[in-house]
């Protein structure tokens, strides 16, 4: 598939964004009350489109592994649960996740594009993807650069996401804006358009290596770019907030939001994820909590 | 996988359901019986009459109160009057203060308790209740006790005293946080108070009977007496009232000028409107739908300061429009005590027969209405939220006072255009402004007609800003320091 245009989107038509109003609409997102039934379904959807990452220097083939069978056995004690969505792990991990997690219909997406700062050359970047897709990767998440954006060179930045989508050949591409670095909800909503008209499959917050990752306005902006992007193409664009949702609690907020902002067909891992580490085990203790009435501690789940 | 047919026009679906999360009645106490609250004490109506308050989103009685009759507003006007003199008028402010504190204390003490009954008995949502009108209250009884000893710092080389027996007559729409609006300047300021509220909505005011007994404020300084419009009447016609507040509609509010023409009556009035929110080309858009949303579904439109006329530059005018619907489809209409619910139950059926009637003239006028697509509950009192588009300026729903869920939208090319079309109403209590550029804000904010103009927000309000309108919305200022010089000489 080609990009959707060949050029960079038009910023005059891109809404301006209000941060005092976009901060108070996320933050109503939170005083919906979601209790029993709606609870349950909502913390499997939000187990089943988590990407458990792993991307540190120190991962192992067996952490790795490890990884996977926790991601196909996020808590036998709890029949019925789905999986996660998929595995993020380094290129240099990706086909032992692949090996480790087949049959399973686990995802295994890979960072590239010499994440997580994106500081290298674009040929560079080109082979980091392709070798993570030939080692079998279905996803593959690139950092945008975050220096040429904030020189104003969105052109520079465009043309790479071209390029790396070209490089991923079938797997989706999951594009990193780096939320935290860009500091404005403008600089969000724009960079969203350049990821999104170059081609994107998903947009994506954060790296998880920068603070502030991922948080709710962020994220609601993103979800707005990609609602008018829909409205104008037809063409759906799935999105990921990565880093910093850690309790089962926000990750329902979260998915009020998505609700409310896109709609039910976005509400299924095709077209939202979760980018996180320890979201899992919050969102099992809470299950288990609505199944049998009481919390459990900690120690009765698995850390990975 | 070959793409599948052809997407043909993009549409969002927001269909969806929450499990029930509603707050429990149970943590409310409601009495089956109210007396009218005067000289300190629940006291029997001399008239012997009685009314029901009813739950709007059951049409259930939740409790009768006491009807005062003209003996009853005497003699809870001498109970005032009494207090005046003896007490509070010689009260030294720091101490006067003392109880508005504890007033402001003790009204978040029992928040919860006030967010519920304000919810059952006039239909508010309870995330509005809870999260603004209860704290608001709060807030405006914390920041009139701050300047109770200050007073003549607020008005400097003045010699402020207060005006003796104040009358305050409150609307059915914001039941505490109006009553806080009148008796927190009144008492700071020095003057003892009667106030009445609306028939439909009494119960919180009398609630709140119940707490200034509770926090031992001196008898008579506080009386609340209820009733309809015959009670008050007799209060503004009593001649030993100094000073005459009234927030209400605009046709009694003239009526009340003219009862206290040529008395000593002191009088402000805070009556109706019919906002314009008007959103330019460079607004941020997003939020802009979010404040329209808040300006004139908020509280279920029932607010004077509702943002019910909608102007859009016309260069985004469709997507203003898209953007709106796709909004109101997920706002949740239903039980007013639900924590998910955003649009309760209309206040009365009087009120929602008015609604109706100004939507089927809508329609007539040919309009192109649109309303939310969601369930209303099979009881209770319930409007879906509802826009019409092609409005002309000359439409009666362009022009008059709905007070309800109900949206007029026009289109405007220019900044001249819409100013004179915003600025030509009888009204002018509130309006809105949306844009990003900061000198086209100072420059339409100082020419329209309109007491409080909100720039890129819409429906803040806070103690520290004073409130009221020009025109045909009355006159006076509550809230801030201006609402001090209502209480004073």
């Amino acid at each position: 598939m080609s990009a959707v245009t060949a050029f960079l989107p038009d910023f005059r038509n891109t809404p301006q964004i209000d941060h005092v109003g976009v901060e108070e609409r996320a933050a109503r997102f939170t005083k919906r009350s979601i209790k029993a039934e709606t609870k349950v379904n909502g913390l499997k959807l939000a187990l089943n489109m988590i990407d458990l990452t792993t991307l540190e220097g120190k991962d192992t083939d067996g952490k790795v592994k490890q990884l996977c069978y926790k991601a196909m056995h996020l808590h036998d004690a709890y029949p019925g649960l789905p999986t996660v969505a998929a595995i993020c792990v380094y290129p240099s991990m990706v086909a032992v996740a692949k090996k480790a997690l087949e049959g399973s219909g686990i995802k295994v997406a890979s960072v590239a594009t010499a994440f997580p700062s994106g500081q290298s050359s674009r040929d560079v970047k080109i082979r980091d993807t392709k070798f993570a897709v030939q080692q079998g990767a279905d996803e593959i998440d690139m950092v945008i650069s975050r220096g040429k954006f904030l020189q104003g060179e969105y052109n520079f930045v465009y043309d790479e996401i071209v390029a790396v989508k070209e490089a991923c050949g079938t797997a989706r591409l999951k594009v990193i804006l780096e939320t935290g670095e860009l500091v404005t909800y403008d600089n969000v909503r724009r960079a969203s358009e350049i990821a999104m008209y170059a081609g994107a499959d998903f947009i994506k917050t954060s790296t998880g290596k920068i603070q502030p990752a991922a948080t709710m306005p962020v994220t609601l902006v993103m979800l707005e770019a990609i609602r008018d992007f829909y409205y104008k193409t037809g063409k759906k664009i799935a999105m990921k907030p990565a880093g910093g949702i850690s309790k089962a609690k926000a990750a329902l907020h979260y998915l009020v939001m998505v609700q409310e902002t896109l709609g039910n067909d976005w509400l299924n891992n095709k077209w939202f994820r979760f980018g996180a580490s320890s979201l899992a085990n919050d969102v099992l203790m809470q299950l288990e909590k609505e199944r049998t009435g009481v919390y459990q501690a900690a120690n009765y789940f698995s850390i990975d | 996988m070959a793409q599948s047919a052809k997407n043909t026009s993009p549409a969002l679906n927001f269909k969806t359901s929450y499990a029930p999360a509603p707050e429990s009645v149970s943590a409310a106490s409601i009495k089956e019986q109210y007396q009218l609250f005067i000289n300190g004490k629940f006291e029997k109506p001399l008239s012997k009459k009685y009314f029901a308050t009813i739950n709007p989103a059951t049409e259930q009685k939740i409790a009768t109160v006491a009807e005062a009759g003209i003996a009853d507003v005497d003699k809870a006007v001498k109970a005032a009057r009494n207090a005046f003199n003896g007490v509070w008028g010689k009260m030294p402010a720091k101490e006067r203060a003392k109880y508005i504190f504890r007033m402001a204390r003790m009204i978040q003490e029992r928040a919860r308790e006030f967010a519920i009954i304000e919810s059952l008995d006039g239909g508010k949502p309870i995330r509005e209740s809870r999260d603004i009108d209860v704290p608001l209250a709060a807030n405006h009884f914390f920041y009139y006790a701050g300047w109770a000893d200050k007073l003549n710092y607020a008005s400097p080389n003045r010699n402020p005293l207060p005006l003796g027996v104040a009358g305050q007559i409150i609307p059915w729409n914001f039941p505490l946080l109006m009553a806080a609006w009148k008796i927190a300047p009144a008492l700071a300021c020095g003057n003892t108070v009667v106030l009445k509220p609306a028939e439909t909505t009494p119960l919180t005011a009398l609630k709140l009977a119940e707490l200034i007994q509770d926090c031992d404020l001196p008898a008579g300084v506080v009386n609340i007496i209820t009733g309809a419009g015959a009670t008050g009447a007799a209060l503004v016609n009593h001649p030993d009232i100094d000073k005459i507040a009234f927030t209400g509609s605009t046709e009694v509010g003239k009526i009340i000028q003219r009862a206290t023409a040529a008395t000593h009556k002191k009088l402000t009035l805070e009556l109706g409107g019919k906002a314009a929110n008007i959103i330019f080309e460079d607004a941020p858009i997003d939020q802009a739908v979010e404040g329209i949303i808040n300006g004139i579904y908020f509280n279920q439109g029932h607010v004077c300061c509702a943002g019910s006329r909608l102007f859009v530059q016309e260069s985004v005018y469709k997507e203003v429009l898209q953007k709106l619907k796709d909004r109101i489809a997920t706002l949740i209409v239903g039980n007013p005590l639900d924590k998910n619910t955003d649009i309760g139950a209309i206040n009365s059926k009087q009120q929602l027969q008015t609604i109706q009637k100004y939507i089927a003239i809508g329609k007539k006028e040919g309009a192109e209405m649109f309303e939310s697509s969601c369930d209303l509950p099979g009881k209770g009192y319930f409007c879906r939220p509802t826009l019409f588009t092609n409005v002309a300026q000359s439409s009666r729903i362009a022009q008059e006072e709905i007070f309800g869920p109900v949206l007029a939208i026009q289109t405007f090319r220019t900044d001249d255009e819409v100013i004179e079309k915003a600025n030509n109403t009888p009204y002018g209590l509130s309006a809105g402004v949306w844009t990003n550029k900061g000198s086209r804000i100072f420059n339409i904010t100082t020419r329209l007609r309109a007491g409080v103009v909100w720039a890129n927000t819409y429906n803040k309000f806070d103690p520290v800003s004073p409130f009221g309108g020009y025109k045909e919305s009355g006159f006076g200022r509550e809230g801030g320091l201006h609402g001090l010089s209502a209480y004073l000489k």
